[in-house]
């Protein structure tokens, strides 16, 4: 299977989450955030109240698979890394054992060299993360939370 | 692939609108985000050429409410319809749970209907999924059109395995919403086997009791 389902504890979640926590400070960070390489948004940290992470996660996702697309057409195997320099703000992407993708947006108070730096650091520890979590996943005998729902539950949430 | 996450319990999905260029997947997507209550959806994004074409793909968060405490939302995404963009459909693909195929009704566009599915089912393969298994329903578009082929024609040509199907004019809105449930509540079904959407070559399909058919009407 090339990719099992995904699947997100509380355990791990937590360990997550301590790292992009700390990625944010260590790297002067705006807004750091983890997606999975469908778009999904695992977890995010700094300021993100003020901005749309939901479509943000869509958009890197489908920019690391055009990326990963025209890699494979210079037979590549994968380009990494993305940086992106605005006016103002500035945006690092990184895929994570080529799972997840860690994206740091900052500003002038910090630099790329220092962002890289740290996302280096911040890989190591989520590829860890994220193979202990897998592992988790494959093991027998967990049931999904969704055997047990009902005819009537799916019909319930259609009938708002 | 659906994603489940226990810690915000949450279960997320992804469907994808497929078919033929100018079929209305972007048309389909509009209509939906007009009419959901603006706490259940999140910003729709349009990816598209300065003609309106769909370049990369259209995207839109909904959310469907809670099923045994779990939150459910669906992230609808649509391909570029046209032939030349399908180095990008096929990325689009990636860790799809459900997928809309929308056929053009029109007479013209017959055959562009069916080079499409055949297109969905090659490029299904070649991420491992398969047509048959993958929850999957077909919706017939544009019926208010003059120049429309019958629905049993269209059935026989695009819709040989009788998956449910819809008649639908996307611009009004007839037939949108009841597409994206069906394909919906097949995805539900298939968490509810524990399945990962349709990569279940290898496990084989459970005959045991499951569901009744989900075409069950609302």
């Amino acid at each position: 299977m090339v990719n099992p389902q995904m699947v997100m504890y509380e355990e791990e979640f937590n360990q997550i989450q301590t790292v992009v926590d700390r990625l944010v400070r260590e790297a002067n960070a705006k807004v750091v955030f983890i997606v999975d390489k469908n778009g999904q948004l695992i977890a995010a940290s700094g300021e993100v109240d003020n901005i749309d992470t939901t479509s943000l996660a869509s958009l890197t996702a489908g920019n690391i698979a055009a990326t990963g697309g025209i890699a494979k057409l210079l037979r590549e195997n994968e380009f990494a890394t993305q940086f992106h320099e605005g006016e103002k703000a500035n945006i690092h992407i990184q895929l994570v054992g080529n799972r997840v993708i860690l994206v740091v947006i900052f500003d002038s108070k910090s630099s790329l060299g220092l962002v890289r730096l740290r996302v280096r650091k911040a890989s190591d520890e989520l590829n860890r993360i994220f193979e202990a979590l897998l592992s988790k996943v494959q093991e027998p005998g967990g049931d999904s939370p969704f055997a047990e729902i009902t005819d009537e539950d799916i019909d319930n949430l259609f009938n708002d | 692939m659906s994603f489940i996450n226990y810690m915000a319990r949450e279960i997320n999905c992804k469907i994808v609108y497929y078919g033929p260029g100018l079929c209305g997947k972007t048309t389909n997507l509009q209509y939906i985000y007009e009419r959901t209550n603006p706490d259940a959806k999140g910003k729709m994004i349009s990816l598209a050429t300065e003609t309106e074409r769909t370049l990369f793909f259209d995207f839109l968060p909904l959310s469907l409410g809670e099923i045994r405490g779990f939150k459910t939302r669906f992230h609808l995404y649509t391909v570029p319809g046209q032939v030349f963009y399908d180095a990008s459909r096929k990325l689009i693909l990636k860790g799809v749970d459900g997928v809309i195929f929308v056929a053009d009704s029109q007479m013209e566009r017959l055959e562009a209907n069916q080079e499409s599915v055949e297109n969905l089912r090659t490029n299904l393969a070649e991420q491992g999924y398969s047509l048959e298994k993958i929850p999957y329903v077909i919706q017939y578009n544009k019926r208010d059109l003059p120049n429309v082929v019958t629905v049993e024609e269209l059935r026989a040509l695009i819709n040989p395995m009788n998956v449910p199907d819809f008649e639908a004019n996307a611009r009004s809105g007839t037939g949108v919403f009841d597409t994206l449930k069906a394909v919906s509540r097949l995805v539900l079904n298939e968490l509810r086997r524990g399945g990962g959407a349709g990569r279940r070559a290898e496990k084989g399909r459970s005959s045991g009791p499951t569901s009744k058919p989900s075409r069950s009407a609302t």
